[in-house]
């Protein structure tokens, strides 16, 4: 069975080629959503603030594109992505919010550190939500489209690249 | 001044290491140097030619086959003094040494300031470096049974594997490293490692894991020099057990720690780099029992040099695993891509030239005639294709995420998968294993062991009938205790009619090995299948049952260490309403750097353990405690140690045994006379 | 006693981001019903903890960890299958938050090698045992 052998040294010889090629990979530290093109599950989150409504699914289907900003205020990425969350608001994008394990005195003390560029703030605080849109961690921002159906997945905070590629994917969702 | 002093020695062994590289290739004659090319390359076989031509006196070989075990020994000396350096740098806590400064702390209890020396990257590189150098001292010091073309080979390559490690070492791992500025405090030590047990689990699975590295180096000496013989197999074989042993302690060791320290009671996930240290294993287990038969019956000769190649190479491949970083794991080392390019250069160096070696030569080792079922050898082909294929499935699940990633793809692969894919081969290897060591040579005839086989059936078929009605398990953990059950018994069967004063110590290492791995085997089901947890949020005065334990939570108050504060719970448990034990688990609170552990508090007994941990304040001044009944768990690590001795049994057995033989002979030789 | 116990433990406490919330309700607590705590146990050591390096989230004080927990235990006391729950998750995060592979386009080669490892097994015992001389 001599083949056996020279066969044994192909596969040796594929395998040292996958770690080769593996090692000039950068390290893919985030877990992707699988939701991306199905519809929001149904849910309904009490508000995280005083002065902002909470969200439900319903809120998401109502015709208008938006932005689910998933964040919390002991997360630190989220405080320095505030400065571009204000940037996407002020190009028009409607951007709605789900607080992860937070108590309602820090949200608001962290937008009031960082500013709300949120219309509404669900209080997830058992991630119930986050589990069921398939997000692993904050920040992380959805662009759902008028019909409540994740168009796509942002991981980690919002660079200034990332401004206008989320828009042009709302920009895409609303057409 | 100690640091520069353990890199010069450092770059000594590695030039020393070298020269025995040279010397040795150099000595090699004719058609070895033909197959030296296929190992080397033929460009570096020009130069050896040259080196040789050079040296050599007209007469061939003499000033460089004298210089390699020489320089074999002087490697050693040179590069276990360069460990002892680092190990007093890292004792002395001296922060001008980037090393220390990385992963030290004054504030250290001694014995973890001396396991910090291999607790990072660079250290347990220089311990890799060091066993190589060991391994290969002592075989240039003491092994002349075979030709001496053939050791002289084979420490040629032991040297040619080492110049690459002590290359990547000195080039881009250099454990002597100066700081600009001392360090005004070390950055201390991973809270995780400030544990005897896993204080002391590197170097025992380094001794075992780069101690391999002889049955890779014999393994090419002996296809160089074309002695594929039952003497090669006899002069491998004490070798390589002894490092079988470390490695199989060190696996054992490793697992039991985890157990205790990760405070889930868990003991083995099939991490990858759990995988990494199981690989090996199953190799050199493979490798011993070929050897055993190329050394009685002069066969399976080809089986016996590829396992000694994929043995070390495992290890190599497994080292490589940790230290790239493209596998993720709990257990992962410095995760630098370019040092993981640098291990997959000598990755492929190594294991793509042995093998290419391999293929080339592999033809003129004529594999021989078959062999019959029933007979002894019968059974360790049997055992070899078994475990070749566990380790087939153990790579592949291990390596298939990564498969995956290059695609885009994330899988995970782990117990699920591992558990009953590796049973497949598992549990028909162990009904092989009843009835083996029973059989003779060449051929035997079923009805001779007729009983002990019928014994061995009856009490399996007990037992698998008597765990279903009464506890009605799972499958798997069900068969693993039937065949527990069966190997216990099929293991002593060889004891039966024989004087047991009498009886020469391999046997009783392999009695006592195979019936660890039953005791083993047993633990595991039996912690599979049995494991009782209890979670609940407690106040202090609580009771609370699990299985046949009340466990009350007495105390639950803050205590301070050397380099930690904690809370510690204090419980009170009775087993069936027997006196209480007390036990303090803690979850301590490290500062440098900050982390925090749990200390489980274990309550032992013969047929099982408590596992007990204090977690976080629940609500209403409430303290969340989990409990587990392990029945039989401990059994999975006596199993492991009973299997470890049977081999330090079999080793000394072995040793003892050559000693007398040349004694013997030597007095024979004396008696005989100058003139004979 | 209790003032100096919680100052201990707020020092304690790493100063990286961490919530302030409790745990979710079944994240520390087992469902009354052992059978079918087992089940939700069994289901949670095979599947992944995002958050983690490699742990199973049965295996894991991750607070992700636990509201994950807390979803297996609520939904199979409320009747679900495990199956049911583990398809829940990888619709949501992929295979990658199971532990057992299934079979897919891209997991196929993981059932089949041991099949011709089955194969490659016997023949190499048909060509090695058989009648010896």
């Amino acid at each position: 069975m001599t083949w056996l052998r020279w066969i044994l040294l192909a596969l040796v010889a594929g395998l040292f080629g996958l770690f080769a090629y593996m090692l000039t990979q950068p390290k893919d530290e985030f877990v992707e959503s699988a939701m991306v093109g199905k519809p929001m599950p149904a849910f309904d989150l009490p508000a995280a603030v005083a002065d902002r409504p909470g969200l439900s699914s319903a809120d998401l289907a109502d015709g208008q594109p938006k932005l689910l900003n998933v964040f919390a205020s002991w997360c630190v990425p989220c405080a320095a992505e505030a400065p571009n969350l204000a940037r996407l608001e002020a190009s028009g994008a409607n951007i709605v919010a789900v607080a992860i394990r937070d108590r309602p005195e820090d949200v608001a003390a962290f937008l009031a550190a960082y500013g709300n560029p949120f219309s509404r703030i669900g209080k997830d605080d058992i991630s119930a939500v986050q589990l069921s849109i398939g997000s692993s961690g904050v920040p992380e921002t959805f662009v759902i489209d008028g019909r409540g159906v994740i168009r796509y997945q942002h991981i980690g905070d919002i660079r200034d690249s990332d401004v206008s590629v989320l828009l042009a994917e709302l920009r895409e969702a609303g057409a | 001044m100690i640091a520069e002093f353990g890199l010069a020695a450092l770059w000594m062994a590695a030039a020393l290491a070298g020269l025995q590289m040279l010397a040795g290739f150099a000595s090699l004659r004719g058609e070895d140097e033909e197959a030296l090319g296929t190992l080397v390359g033929r460009s570096r076989l020009s130069v050896l030619r040259a080196v040789k031509a050079a040296l050599s006196r007209g007469d061939g070989d003499d000033i460089l086959a004298a210089l390699v075990r020489p320089a074999a020994v002087l490697q050693a000396l040179l590069c276990a003094l360069s460990f002892a350096a680092l190990l007093l740098l890292f004792i002395r806590t001296d922060l001008s040494v980037a090393l220390v400064a990385q992963n030290s702390h004054s504030a250290k209890p001694f014995i973890f300031k001396l396991a910090g020396t291999w607790g990072n990257h660079e250290g347990s590189m220089l311990l890799w470096v060091t066993v190589m150098a060991l391994a290969g001292g002592l075989i240039g010091l003491l092994e002349r049974r075979l030709p001496e073309r053939t050791m002289l080979a084979t420490l040629a390559a032991q040297a040619f594997v080492g110049l690459g490690f002590y290359a990547f070492l000195l080039i881009s791992s250099n454990p002597f490293e100066r700081l600009p500025e001392p360090a005004a405090e070390g950055m201390g030590l991973n809270p995780l490692l400030q544990d005897m047990g896993l204080a002391f689990h590197p170097p025992t699975l380094y001794f075992g894991y780069v101690g391999l590295s002889i049955a890779f180096s014999f393994a090419v000496g002996a296809l160089l020099t074309r002695q594929v013989t039952p003497d090669f197999a006899k002069v491998m074989r004490p070798w390589v057990l002894g490092a079988w042993i470390f490695l199989t302690l060190g696996i054992t060791a490793g697992s039991y720690w985890a157990y205790y320290e990760l405070g889930w009671g868990g003991w083995w996930f099939w991490d990858p780099v759990e995988n990494a240290s199981l690989m090996p294993w199953l190799a050199a287990t493979a490798l011993l029992h070929s050897a055993s038969v190329l050394a009685s019956r002069d066969a399976l000769r080809a089986w016996t040099v590829m396992l000694g190649v994929v043995a070390f190479s495992m290890s190599m491949i497994g080292t490589f695993l940790v230290r790239s970083g493209i596998l993720t794991s709990v257990h992962a080392f410095a995760v630098d891509p370019e040092r993981g390019t640098f291990i997959l250069a000598l990755l492929a160096l190594y294991i793509g030239g042995a093998l290419l070696l391999f293929a080339v030569r592999a033809g003129t080792i004529s594999e021989g005639e078959r062999f019959s079922v029933m007979s002894r050898e019968g059974a360790l082909v049997v055992n070899n294709v078994a475990l070749s294929a566990i380790l087939g499935i153990v790579l592949l699940g291990t390596l298939y995420p990564l498969l995956t990633e290059a695609f885009g793809v994330r899988v995970s692969v782990g117990p699920p998968y591992f558990n009953p894919v590796g049973a497949i081969f598992f549990l028909p290897m162990l009904a092989v294993l009843c009835v083996g060591p029973l059989l003779r040579w060449r051929r035997d005839s079923f009805e001779r062991i007729r009983k002990p086989v019928v014994a061995v059936a009856v009490v399996a078929l007990a037992v698998l009938a008597g765990v279903y009605f009464a506890a009605g398990i799972a499958l798997l953990p069900l068969l693993g205790m039937t065949m527990a059950a069966a190997v216990a018994v099929a293991s002593v069967m060889p004891l039966r009619g024989r004087s047991l004063r009498r009886l020469p110590l391999p046997v009783w290492g392999m009695v006592i090995a195979h019936f660890g791995m039953a005791v083993g085997l047993f633990g595991m089901a039996a912690d599979s299948a049995f494991s009782r947890e209890k979670l609940v949020a407690a106040q202090v005065g609580e009771t609370v049952e699990d299985g046949p334990w009340r466990v009350t939570l007495v105390a639950v108050e803050p205590v301070a260490g050397p380099n930690w504060t904690a809370l510690e719970a204090t419980l009170h448990a009775s087993y069936q309403g027997g006196a209480p034990h007390v036990v303090h688990p803690q979850a301590r609170s490290f500062w440098t750097p900050p982390q925090e552990t749990s200390e489980a508090a274990l309550l032992t007994r013969w047929n099982g353990q408590l596992y007990t941990v204090i977690g976080g304040e629940a609500e209403g001044g409430r303290w969340q405690l989990r409990l587990w009944w392990k029945p039989f768990v401990t059994w999975i690590w006596y199993g492991g140690i009973l299997i470890g001795f049977g081999g330090l049994l079999a080793l000394i057995g072995r040793l003892a045994g050559d000693l007398r033989r040349r004694s013997a002979q030597a007095q024979i030789a004396l008696r005989k006379g100058p003139a004979a | 006693m209790r003032l100096f116990l919680a100052l201990l433990v707020a020092l304690a406490a790493p100063a990286a981001a961490q919530d302030l919330l409790p745990p979710a309700p079944y994240a520390y607590r087992q469902i009354a019903d052992p059978a079918l705590e087992a089940k939700a146990q069994a289901l949670m050591e095979t599947l992944r903890c995002l958050k983690c390096q490699s742990q199973s989230i049965a295996d894991s004080d991750a607070p992700m960890a636990g509201d994950m927990r807390h979803q297996v235990r609520s939904r199979i006391a409320g009747g679900e299958d495990p199956e049911a729950v583990r398809a829940w998750l990888v619709e949501r995060y992929g295979d990658y938050v199971s532990y057992k592979p299934a079979m897919s386009a891209t997991t196929w080669p993981l059932f089949a090698i041991p099949l011709v490892l089955l194969a490659v097994v016997a023949l190499i015992l048909r060509r090695r045992l058989g009648r010896a001389k």
